[in-house]
């Protein structure tokens, strides 16, 4: 099996010398996209094919890489249900492709790296060595760093691309030190001797560290994500939507190899650090994401939000796993997963609903945008099935991961430590807040965008998007309804997962009565996704049958309700701002150092009032910036080392050549 | 193995440490090159030893290259140029001699500390070798460093390479083609300095590195 999905790989790199050689034709990227598409589809069922029928591990060990290691690759179900997300969401993201690609002004700059990009995603994915990991996510950095600056003439983009390269760089270091303490001494990178080798507390505490800065920087988690909202917007949206969607789950299938798999038995007090990032991550990503007017980066803040969710479960997870809780674990790393999962479905779907509404107006800036309902009627039904679902209402999938979620933070009293009694409910909490508040940020996003009148010509003229788009939203969306009604048969696909992970499972859902989802036991808790559809769906159609069937038909003349705009002007409804002030208000103040200036003219005067709201990135402004003044003072300070004669550039490597062979020789 | 046999080696190398601060003395650049010839005459000494003391027959065509190029070759072709430059009675301004010869003792010791810690246990003959040999480049260093005068540096490159030479074959089984791209690595490296140096003195009207200074763009 593994050898097949390594030819798939293999296929996909191969697309890149076909993309350059037929960027001049202009049916390149339906000849790029398409093949993209057939090579994922293959990859996703042979990764279901595993998932559910052979899951003991196969390996195999190629003469690449590293002369004494080789290049290893193994599959097992951790890696067969990460290639499910990244190819489920690669064939999404190829078939939107299709048709969202030939509004493309410059498609040579995005055709040669779209398939590398999928395949390193993929790579890293079967990696079972350091090198040949470590190797497959830097590629995976570089040829997604190469697409957001795809649009390289716009100033930001260039910007968001220098901030990614960068904090790329630094994710991948920290993941090589990790690598370096793992592996020890002996230079021992293949994952199975990673995994035999005894680290004491103190390292693989420190691993943990690392992998969490490394990882997390790459999935975004609160305050390494600077980068994200930057970068993920700026990509084409089919390529966002991968971002988003997938590359961030890759960084989290990294978090779970390591703190897993590979350093073995955790420690009670590491789910605290995780936990408290998770919860952090989570409701620092709405809050961003409900002070943005920009739709795409609204959905890239609503990503953090949700890997912070992904997290304060894997802490979870980690904490019930240190006390031998098996089950409890089983339950916590479940929902996670299944977020996973999730995620990566509802997110592409609203990136490519945000892309077909940016190809439509030209732009994204949702305060330009609305009453796109009545122009793009398809397109608006598919992004409000992905705002209900990451808004985690039932009957969408959503609701069944952060339900579980919440399952497994009710089982914390068990927990025998009071710091993390005490912590669980506190980060049960944030999230409890963080949901209610994603709930907020998508009726905004939403509404703004498609219901009430159009705020520019350019929404007024916007036209429905082609088929392809359509059909991978779709998809996406049906999908996205039957993990949310059929939950069963997702969480027992996961049984084999996280059986390899925490020597637990959950009990068999598929063979309980009315298809519920039982948790932990019936007495406690269940869940059941289809009774929920049904029942909204059978009174949805009672009541519009009652109101269309059984009410009087008879006009009647009143007065025109103006839905409380009395003025006819498209500035008097609500905008993205105003519709956030209420939580800037509340949050704001803190969270942002939000400043609100009003200024009234003065009677008589024929001046507009003005109200001025200044934001804030706090994080930026305390973490980063004075890296980056440092940085700089100290690349000043240095300069005039450019400037030196010959004699004392041999100086300096003289004096360096001495110091170092003092140190050896006092070395103990 | 014979005592007198480690004993010959010993001194031989020995004096190729003593011959690079005899150099560092130097402050006329003929009495320098003279010197530099001694340099690498006292190394193919050591190294046609090495040969008979490891039975190692090639060594002997290391030591024959060392003895017609570096000892003979180079420093004629230097002198030729000196002369033509008309700086053979210079007198460079080192930084003190006492000084220097200070630094130099400082890192005689330095390298034997090092090299006698991180190769206990290996044999002593290669042991002392490299002891001495790792002096021999850190003095070419510094000869380098504390020099003006472009040709003193090329010396100081040279004498540098001369302890590499030393190290390699100290060293059991260092194959000749090693020590043979050495020997061509220098008469390239000895004809493009060569050119340089004509190069510059037609630019400049000088050699001294000082001078050559205050051409450049970006006076500090």
């Amino acid at each position: 099996m593994i050898s097949i999905a390594l030819f798939g790989v293999l296929a996909l790199v191969a697309i890149a010398p076909i993309a350059v050689a037929t960027s001049a034709s202009p049916n390149a990227t339906g000849i790029v996209y398409g093949a993209c598409l057939i090579v994922t589809l293959i990859l996703f069922l042979i990764a279901l094919e595993i998932l559910f029928a052979h899951p003991a591990a196969s390996t195999v060990v190629l003469p690449l890489g590293l002369p004494w290691l080789g290049a290893h690759f193994r599959i097992d179900p951790l890696a067969a249900f990460f290639l499910v997300v990244v190819n489920l969401g690669g064939a999404a993201a190829s078939l939107f492709a299709l048709g969202y690609g030939r509004h493309e002004d410059s498609p040579q700059r995005v055709l040669p790296f779209f398939p590398v990009y999928l395949a390193t995603m993929n790579l890293v994915v079967l990696a079972d060595d350091a090198f040949t990991f470590l190797v497959s996510w830097e590629f995976m950095s570089l040829s997604s760093w190469a697409l957001v600056i795809a649009h390289h003439r716009v100033q930001e983009n260039m910007r968001a691309g220098y901030v990614y390269l960068l904090m790329a760089g630094f994710g991948t270091l920290t993941l090589l030190l990790a690598f370096g303490l793992m592996a020890g001494g002996d230079g021992g990178y293949a994952f199975d001797a990673i995994r035999t080798s005894h680290l004491t507390i103190g390292t693989s505490a420190l691993v943990l560290i690392l992998v969490l800065i490394g990882a997390g920087s790459k999935a975004g988690l609160v305050p390494l994500h600077a980068w994200l909202p930057l970068a993920h917007p700026a990509a084409p949206s089919h390529v966002s939507a991968l971002m988003s969607g997938v590359m961030t789950k890759v960084a989290v299938y990294g978090f779970i190899r390591i703190a897993f798999d590979l350093i073995g038995q955790p420690q009670w007090w590491w789910s605290l650090v995780v936990l408290a990032v998770g919860g952090v991550t989570a409701v620092m990503g709405v809050l961003y994401a409900l002070m943005q007017r920009d739709l795409k980066r609204v959905l890239a803040y609503s990503t953090i939000e949700n890997i912070g969710l992904i997290f304060a479960s894997l802490g979870l997870a980690l904490a019930f796993k240190a006390y031998g809780m098996n089950v409890a674990a089983a339950l916590a790393l479940t929902a996670a997963l299944l977020h996973v999962f999730n995620h990566s479905l509802f997110k592409s779907l609203l990136f490519f609903g945000a892309g077909s509404v940016q190809s439509a107006t030209g732009t994204r800036d949702m305060e330009q945008l609305g009453g796109l309902i009545h122009r793009m009627p398809q397109t608006a039904f598919v992004f409000l099935i992905g705002c209900t679902a990451i808004s985690a209402l039932p009957p969408l999938n959503g609701f069944v991961s952060e339900w579980l979620t919440f399952q497994a933070i009710l089982l914390s009293p068990q927990l025998p430590s009071w710091g993390l009694k005490l912590m669980v409910p506190a980060v049960g909490a944030l999230l409890a807040l963080s949901a209610a508040l994603a709930g907020a940020c998508f009726v905004r996003a939403f509404g703004i965008t498609f219901l009430g009148r159009p705020r520019s010509p350019e929404a007024e003229a916007a036209q429905e998007t082609d088929t392809n788009s359509l059909a991978a939203m779709y998809a996406l969306a049906g999908a996205c309804l039957i993990a949310g009604i059929l939950p069963g048969i997702f969480i027992d696909a996961l049984a084999p997962v996280v059986q390899s992970l925490t020597d637990g499972r959950l009990p068999v859902q598929t063979g309980g009565q009315w298809l519920s989802i039982v948790p932990i036991a019936e007495s406690r808790s269940s869940y059941n996704g289809l009774l929920v559809f049904a029942f909204m769906f059978i009174t949805g159609m009672v009541t519009a049958f009652a109101i269309h069937r059984l009410a009087s038909d008879k006009i009647r003349r009143g007065p025109a309700w103006g839905c409380g705009y009395p003025d006819a002007s498209t500035l008097t409804q609500y905008s993205a701002s105003s519709f956030a002030q209420p939580i800037r208000r509340v949050f704001g103040s803190v969270v942002f150092g939000a400043r609100e200036t009003g200024e009234m003219p003065k009677p008589g005067s024929i001046a507009p009032a003005r109200l001025t709201v200044r934001l804030r990135d706090l994080i930026w402004d305390y973490a980063y910036a004075p890296i980056a003044n440092a940085v700089g003072v100290i690349a000043e300070r240095l300069n005039y080392l450019q400037f030196l004669t010959i004699r004392s550039y041999l100086s300096l490597v003289f004096g360096a050549l001495v110091i170092l062979l003092t140190v050896l020789a006092t070395w103990p | 193995m014979h005592s007198i046999t480690f004993d010959i080696a010993h001194m031989l190398a020995g004096s190729l440490v003593l011959v690079s601060f005899l150099q560092l003395y130097q402050d006329r650049l003929s009495a320098l090159l003279n010197m530099f010839a001694l340099h690498a005459f006292v190394l193919a000494a050591s190294v046609a030893w090495q040969a008979y003391a490891q039975d190692a027959p090639h060594l002997y065509i290391t030591a024959v290259i060392a003895l017609i190029f570096k000892a003979i070759v180079i420093p004629l072709a230097l002198r030729r140029i000196v002369i033509k430059l008309g700086i053979h009675r210079e007198i460079e301004n080192v930084f003190g001699v006492g000084l220097a010869m200070l630094l130099g003792i400082g890192l005689v010791a330095l390298s034997m500390v090092v090299m006698l810690r991180v190769t206990s246990g290996a044999d002593p003959l290669a042991r002392e070798d490299l002891a001495f040999a790792l002096a021999v480049v850190l003095l070419g260093l510094l000869m380098m460093v504390t020099r003006r005068n472009a040709v003193s540096q090329v010396v100081g490159f040279m004498s540098l390479e001369n302890g590499l030479v030393l190290a390699a074959t100290g060293a059991k089984g260092m194959p000749l083609v090693v020590e043979i791209s050495i020997a061509f690595s220098v008469l390239i490296a000895f004809i493009v300095i060569g050119i340089f140096l004509f190069r510059i003195r037609e630019r400049f009207d000088t050699v001294d590195m000082q001078a050559m200074d205050r051409f450049r763009e970006e006076q500090r």
